[in-house]
């Protein structure tokens, strides 16, 4: 089972009280961009085995957005951050380094 | 003008514990920036009661307020008073941003009481209700079965159940059959 904690409330709740918004940090590319830009930005999506950053919802709670940073194989949260920033934190990216060493996803490591 | 009625107007059942609409209440949904001095000023405003801490509710004179989001109080009073209270807070707040609404009228409320109260919630809910985890004062958004709803425990050990009026039979309901004598599970036990 999935246990994550809401940055916002401090509540630890299982996965039935919040709502998977899939994956985090994505650059929107708009009206104007190139065609291989903007098909990246739409369907080209990250599905690792192993470590993901995604955002999630607190929907039967606070109802807040934020990011969470999983192992998609053991199902363990590394640590949730605000939804109100483009990369993951410093504190979030060494607490996967402690876990994972040499971790990558997309352009972070 | 029409008479105003609560959801179930004032159903009740008893099993294990016992489960009762409470009725016609006042609910005031609060938002804005809840470290401001404007919100501290509104909440004392209308019911007299200091600014609740995260996942905290506080009793004042004339209600009480609880934390439901970062941006979000919900006032807790006298279904007649609760007009009186917006318009309070509403002067309260002045020009600061904010939202001041009655939602009594949205919400239904329960109460559960008895020995085996927090046994009826948690066959419902993915939440830790005993007695350590969970004390008065202690307010929490979760949802019951299916839908979306806030509980909190009173001093007195009962706990008190919101809920979205449009699922009020559903939730009581589910309250009463999580009830039913013979279904306990004895995790909680006092």
């Amino acid at each position: 089972m999935l246990i994550l904690t809401c940055p916002y409330c401090g509540v630890k709740g299982e996965e039935t009280e919040f709502h998977s918004g899939g994956e985090a940090h994505l650059k929107r590319f708009g009206p104007g961009s190139s065609d291989a830009d903007f098909e990246q930005y739409l369907f080209m999506r990250e599905n690792p085995k192993g470590v993901h950053l995604e955002r999630w919802r607190h929907a039967n709670g606070c109802g807040k957005w934020f990011h969470a940073a999983r192992c998609t194989v053991t199902l363990e949260v590394f640590g949730t951050y605000s939804a109100q920033t483009t990369e993951p934190p410093q504190h979030i990216r060494d607490a996967i380094s402690a876990r994972r060493p040499g971790w990558t996803w997309r352009e972070f490591s | 003008m029409s008479e105003a009625v609560s959801a179930l107007n004032a159903a009740t059942a008893s099993g294990v514990a016992t489960v009762e609409e409470v009725g016609l209440r006042g609910m005031i949904t609060l938002r804005g920036d809840l470290s401001g001095k404007a919100v501290a000023a509104a909440v004392k405003a209308a019911v007299g009661a200091g600014v609740p801490d995260v996942r905290r509710i506080v009793q004042g004179d004339q209600g009480a307020a609880a934390w439901m989001s970062p941006d979000e109080l919900l006032l807790l009073t006298g279904y007649d008073r609760a007009a009186e209270a917006v318009a309070a807070a509403q002067d309260a707040m002045g020009t600061a941003h904010g939202l001041v609404v009655n939602v009594s009228d949205a919400r239904a409320g329960f109460r559960v009481s008895g020995g085996g109260a927090r046994e009826v919630l948690g066959k419902l809910s993915p939440v830790d209700f005993s007695a350590e985890a969970f004390g008065a004062g202690q307010f929490r958004r979760s949802r019951l079965a299916q839908v979306p709803a806030a509980i909190w425990a009173n001093e007195n050990g009962s706990l008190e159940v919101i809920c979205f009026r449009s699922v009020a039979q559903y939730v009581f309901d589910l309250l009463r059959v999580s009830g039913e004598t013979g279904g306990e599970v004895g995790f909680y036990r006092a």
